[in-house]
């Protein structure tokens, strides 16, 4: 039974990893906050959806990341191009993506991943589309094992590429970009050409999270990127906690453990009953502490040098 | 010699038609010869930042050109003209990447000369690294690995100007850039950017709010005043020059006098 609960914390995890890796690099290394991430999240989602139930459920995958990276696109235009606040450029690009996704899936707010085939009788009967975790399963035999080691592998290739991403020339641009921008103006590379090039990375992992969602649950439903954002952040959180690292690499590894950590927490919350409800509040409450335990940590050094100070004037 | 960099009757006024109108560059021209160094004085507000950051693009002039080894570059992008231009500023942190390590942002700053590699950091390009920061004779060359943002100020602006000048630019503009060190510390890169300059045959413009400073380094001396140059000293006439004798003649030129922290240095 814990090593059910394991495996299945695991196997949501890694699903949830490359948009983990998203948030850490619009937030880490872009230091930029990009309200974008729910709604590419769902883009990537729906786009995936609409290929697969067309019958192409790889081309699926690869049409779900290149939907996420045009929404990060149009975020970044807008904040290098147009000047727009980058708060405010996640929010006309997410706001405008509702109405696009709700056309992708067809005028509605979800879609099962099925289609309407005649059967011997001549009647239409819906047939689930064949999606990459279908196919895997027919190699492997096992249909459960072979879902987390697709997940898996596919967060691996994620990681992977963005590790060495961000040691080639573009990366280090990317990088510095967040890291202080006006250098990289003053030097010969092209800062807002980075900054958008690192949005669309951004939002095309997180998309990439909506489409193997979409073919492993087997529907997309617009509802399911609202708080995206904030899981992805406590994950990237979490995975700091833990790891203390200072290199981008180890940033990347521990952004996906703290993907898997925090799902394992919610898998223990809802072994002790927790409603299903509770989770976003759950989420936010753990970026919350987060946010503010370092400061906590401050104010009370701060409180007892006082005390301290008070106690050795009295004597 | 030729002409590398040449300034022709530029023009800037900030927030023209409104009470707080400023003329901060007033139909300036200044010719540049190849490998000249030159240090620039004048009190605060006389336009001296605001020449570099139009030379470097930040903002287009009301009137005037910019000729640069040839090229009119007075209205090409500023990153297009960073790869010609290195600059330095006084806050060590505006010129590096603190979390990067010093030999990333020595790569990053490399860029257009590196050897061709998959990854940007490749072993060719860091022995060369290692050998100029070792020319700074800091310690740094052992501690390429450390993230820039943990070096002291002094180390770090070390750093800069070795990012600043890796690339041989056409042109490197200083911008008070020791003024946020302490004297040992500033006197020490100050020897560093004489010798990199020297080394590399650099066009550098200087600019310094200490008279020792501007008469010691460099070949020749000029003197902004209210956005307009108002004294050009050339070598030979800099050869008998004690700062003393420059604060007279600039206060004899000038309208003002010459700013508190310069008089301080005399
Ligand atoms: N971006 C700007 N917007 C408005 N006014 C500006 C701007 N930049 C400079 N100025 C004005 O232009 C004038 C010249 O400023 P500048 O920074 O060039 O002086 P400076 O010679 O570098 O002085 P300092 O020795 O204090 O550095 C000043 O009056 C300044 O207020
Ligand atoms: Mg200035």
């Amino acid at each position: 039974m814990y090593l059910d609960l394991l495996l299945s914390a695991l196997g949501q995890g890694v699903i949830y990893a490359p948009m983990a890796l998203g948030v850490f690099v619009a937030f880490r290394i872009l230091n930029t906050p990009d309200l974008t991430i729910d709604g590419s999240f769902v883009f990537g989602m729906t786009v995936c959806a609409a290929v697969t139930v067309a019958g192409h459920p790889i081309p699926a995958i690869f049409a779900g990341v290149l939907a996420g990276s045009a929404a990060g696109l149009m975020t970044g235009a807008l904040q290098t191009v147009f000047g727009v606040n980058p708060i405010l450029s996640g929010i006309l690009t997410l706001t405008g993506l509702y109405t696009v996704n709700y056309m992708v899936l067809g005028g509605q707010s979800n879609l099962y991943l099925q289609s309407w085939e005649p059967n011997a009788a001549g009647a239409l009967v819906p047939v689930g589309s064949q999606t990459i975790y279908k196919m895997m399963a027919t190699v492997m035999g096992k249909s459960q094992s072979a879902a987390l080691l697709l997940s898996l592998l596919i967060t691996f290739l994620a990681a992977a590429i963005l590790i060495v991403f961000f040691k080639t020339r573009p990366g280090m641009a990317v990088r510095a970009t967040g890291d202080n921008e006006e250098m990289v103006r003053s030097s010969s590379i092209n800062a807002d050409a980075a900054r958008i090039g690192g949005i669309m990375i951004a939002n095309a992992l997180v998309a990439l999270s909506g489409a193997i969602l979409c073919q492993q649950q087997r529907y997309a439903d617009l509802g399911s990127g609202s708080g995206m954002l904030v899981v992805g952040l406590a994950s990237v959180i979490i995975g700091q906690a833990l790891f203390r690292q200072s290199s981008v690499t180890l940033g990347i590894i521990s952004a996906v453990a703290g993907s898997i950590i925090y799902r394992l927490i919610l898998q223990v919350a809802y072994q002790i009953d927790m409603p299903s409800h509770m989770v976003k509040l759950l989420s936010a409450l753990i970026v919350t502490i987060a946010l503010i335990l370092p400061q906590a940590k401050d104010k009370l050094a701060i409180m007892r040098l006082r005390h301290g100070g008070e106690r050795s004037q009295s004597r | 010699m030729s002409v590398q960099l040449s300034i022709q009757h530029l023009s800037k006024c900030f927030e023209p038609n409104t009470p707080n109108r400023r003329v901060a560059l007033d139909d300036l021209s200044l010719d540049v010869e190849r490998g000249e160094f030159i240090t620039i004085l004048g009190s605060n507000g006389a336009g001296k930042s605001t020449l570099f950051n139009a030379i470097l693009g930040k903002f287009l002039p009301d009137k005037g050109r910019i000729i640069l080894d040839g090229d009119d570059i007075t209205y090409w992008k500023d990153y297009k003209r960073a790869a010609h231009i290195g600059c330095l500023y006084q806050n060590p942190q505006w010129g590096t990447a603190p979390n990067m390590t010093i030999e990333e942002n020595l790569a990053l700053a490399y860029t257009r000369h590196a050897s061709k590699s998959f990854f940007a950091v490749n072993r060719r390009d860091s022995a060369y690294f290692r050998e100029l920061l070792a020319t700074l004779g800091l310690g740094l060359e052992n501690r390429m690995k450390t993230p820039m943002g943990m070096l002291s100020g002094g180390q770090r602006q070390a750093a800069s100007l070795l990012m600043a000048t890796i690339a041989k630019p056409k042109l490197l503009l200083l911008d008070e850039h020791t003024a946020a060190l302490d004297p040992v510390t500033s006197r020490q890169v100050l020897k560093i950017t004489a010798q990199i300059i020297a080394q590399n045959n650099l066009t550098a413009l200087m600019i310094t709010h200490d008279l020792h400073q501007a008469v010691s380094f460099g070949n020749r001396t000029i003197m902004l005043d209210a956005g307009r140059l108002v004294l050009d000293i050339g070598a030979d006439e800099r050869a008998g020059m004690t700062p003393r004798r420059l604060a007279d003649l600039f206060a004899a030129k000038a309208k003002h006098l010459l700013s508190d922290r310069s008089l301080l240095s005399v």
